[in-house]
């Protein structure tokens, strides 16, 4: 990988490599300055989760430094009164999403395989990753139109006999979870195939072709040959899924969410920000986000060792 | 896109269909069309509900054609000032944020990827911890008014130069690329702005293509930034307007208030068929840059999906 490695021939004084590479700091600046500004800055808000922060006039780092200091007190408070609702919220909408989410794509990608018609491939795979680019916004409006009281979904039940009177979905709490979770399933799963549909592209032609002439049936090939040549990637797409099961959105539950079914759609990013900047309660909002990202910072690097030791290639 | 295509399964031998090939094959089929249907209709549904009569479709029952064509909803939304305005501020975010944050991106992507960079591991370090770990809304959000970003332009624009995601996206194209071709501009006497303008920007066009489109997507697609750091009018972006318009639908505008809406109105609109239009013309752009999609997305996700 060290292929551009241009000035590699061995240890030349540190202000001499320093000046050969004048141009390249030049070229960091702009990414350094972000960096420090956009990233770290904000970092220094670890603190603000220990403290009674009020913004004033005397600017953020003034008010942040002088601020009362009282320990985990917004974390006693988040855990003798929300926490239950707001966990309960977070993993039924996480782990449902993973109940639907996960295995969609493989199997689209496993039947796409299968389809013999390339045009066909190409318009079922092209069609379905549209979702993914479209903004949570239209993805919201196309799900409160076709689950509303009067809308498609209602009447296909109807029409079908599935049901007797009209669903309101939005007005039952639990429905909110399911709706999330499909909402989420048909957003990512197009673009999630790509990822299995590139590790199937490199099964050697000749190894279904030899399996279906010791008499293979196709369900057998798919056992047999596509499904272990993706089982890394599965394993791998698996284990960051997991990592990541406290952010379960923000934009879908603000957007389709209403007051009648808060207590189940507020997730820990929803409270967090609700709290934090839309009720002016700062530190607290802070400390509940910092719970959230200390967790998730533990799962993802626990998912990292794991997918390290089952692959012997960490990713990242 | 095209490797993966031509991967069909090996011609038809005529092999005898076991009971279990039959039902994968009805399986295959069902599953197949459901997911084109789901992720296709919803999109062909809105369009011919848009592009109908607004009283005529109260009465419900347009699903596939439209029943009575009209653009009364499409003039009525493009005609209002603030629409127009909002349009403006997404292509001015998309058109200027883009390009700026391509550069800025590849600038750091260059030096990451020199291994002899001094202090190279401090360096990538830097950047990779903050895709694991932030520090909340709440800070950055005072940061931003410290800096005097809050309701201005640029809010939109300077936190967005630069996603280390992307980064490293770039960073693992260039350093696929072979050494050769910058040992020659080093012997010619270029320095390290020369092979990086004229050598690693044009090599490196098909990532920076994809970081491109991920880039203009994610900014014509953002209103929550427009929602928490600016509350001028004149700073809304279109999605910004089409959360407005979906909160009033999510609030009420029931079926028989619409219906008055319509007949007192002179053109026949309603609040429905203008939150159909100006859905078609929030979509309309991605639609419109769809085959690039095709040609560059798919590599970038293989290579994002290699380097994690």
């Amino acid at each position: 990988m060290s292929n551009i490695a241009l000035d590699g021939k061995k240890k030349k004084p540190l202000t001499a490599r320093l000046l050969d590479q004048k141009y390249l700091f030049l070229l960091m600046i702009p990414g350094v300055i972000w960096v420090l500004v956009i990233c770290y800055a904000p970092m220094t808000g670890i603190y603000m989760a220990f403290t009674n922060y009020r913004p004033s006039q005397n600017g953020y780092f003034y008010d942040l430094f002088n601020a009362k200091f009282v320990g985990l007190q917004w974390f006693e408070y988040f855990f003798s009164k929300d926490f239950g609702m707001i966990m309960r919220n977070t993993l039924a909408t996480s782990l449902l999403t993973l109940l639907f989410s996960f295995p969609a794509p493989i199997i689209l990608a496993v039947m796409l395989n299968e389809l013999r018609s390339v045009r066909m491939k190409k318009f079922i795979q092209t069609a379905s990753y549209l979702p993914y680019f479209i903004s949570w916004v239209i993805a919201a409006n196309i799900f409160l139109t076709f689950l509303s009281g009067g809308g498609l979904i209602n009447d296909l039940l109807l029409s079908l006999g599935l049901i007797k009177e009209r669903i309101l979905f939005f007005q039952h709490g639990p429905y909110f979870w399911w709706i999330i979770a499909i909402a989420n399933t048909w957003k990512g799963m197009g673009y999630n195939a790509i990822i299995y549909l590139s590790a199937i592209s490199g099964i050697d032609e000749q190894l279904y072709e030899a399996a279906s002439i010791d008499g293979a049936s196709r369900v057998k090939r798919i056992w047999h040959i596509t499904l272990p040549t993706i089982r890394p990637t599965i394993s791998i797409l698996l284990i960051l899924a997991i990592g990541g099961i406290l952010s379960t959105g923000f934009e879908q539950q603000l957007l389709m969410g209403n007051n009648a079914i808060l207590n189940y759609s507020d997730v820990l990013d929803t409270y967090a920000y609700r709290y934090g900047l839309a009720k002016g309660m700062y530190s607290y909002g802070t400390a509940v986000g910092l719970f959230k990202s200390i967790v998730s910072f533990i799962l993802v690097m626990s998912a990292n060792k794991i997918t390290a030791k089952l692959n012997d290639s960490a990713l990242f | 896109m095209t490797a993966i295509a031509k991967k069909a399964i090996p011609s038809r031998i005529k092999e005898k269909r076991t009971a279990g090939d039959w039902v994968l094959d009805i399986f295959k089929v069902v599953f197949l069309a459901l997911v084109a249907i789901v992720t296709v209709y919803p999109f062909w549904n809105i369009f011919v509900i848009s592009i109908n009569d607004a009283t005529d479709a109260v009465r419900g029952g347009i699903y596939f054609w439209p029943r009575v064509f009209s653009l009364a909803s499409y003039q009525e939304i493009l005609g209002r000032a603030t629409f127009q305005h909002a349009i403006l501020v997404s292509l001015a975010r998309t058109l200027i944020g883009t390009p700026l944050a391509v550069l800025c991106t590849a600038m750091l992507a260059y030096p990451l990827a020199r291994k002899d960079l001094v202090g190279h591991r401090f360096w990538s370090l830097l950047f990779v911890f903050t895709m694991y770990f932030g520090g909340g809304q709440v800070p950055y959000y005072m940061v931003l008014k410290n800096l005097g970003m809050l309701d201005n332009f640029w809010v939109f624009i300077l936190p967005n130069i630069m996603s280390v995601y992307n980064m490293i996206l770039i960073r693992s194209y260039i350093e696929s690329m072979p050494s050769s071709l910058f040992e020659a501009v080093r012997i010619d006497g270029g320095n390290d702005l020369v092979i990086f303008f004229r050598i690693i920007m044009p090599l490196a066009k098909p990532i920076l293509m994809t970081v491109a489109l991920f880039v203009a997507i994610t900014q014509w697609n953002s209103w929550f930034d427009a929602y928490l750091y600016t509350s001028s009018q004149d700073l809304k972006p279109m999605q910004s307007i089409l959360v407005e318009i979906l909160n009033q639908y999510q609030t009420g505008a029931s079926t028989s208030q619409q219906m008055a809406a319509g007949k007192t109105g002179a053109a026949t609109v309603t609040p429905d068929s203008i939150r159909m239009a100006a859905t078609m013309v929030a979509t309309l752009p991605i639609i419109m840059v769809y085959p690039f999609i095709q040609k560059y997305f798919v590599k970038g996700i293989m290579l994002g999906a290699v380097k994690g």
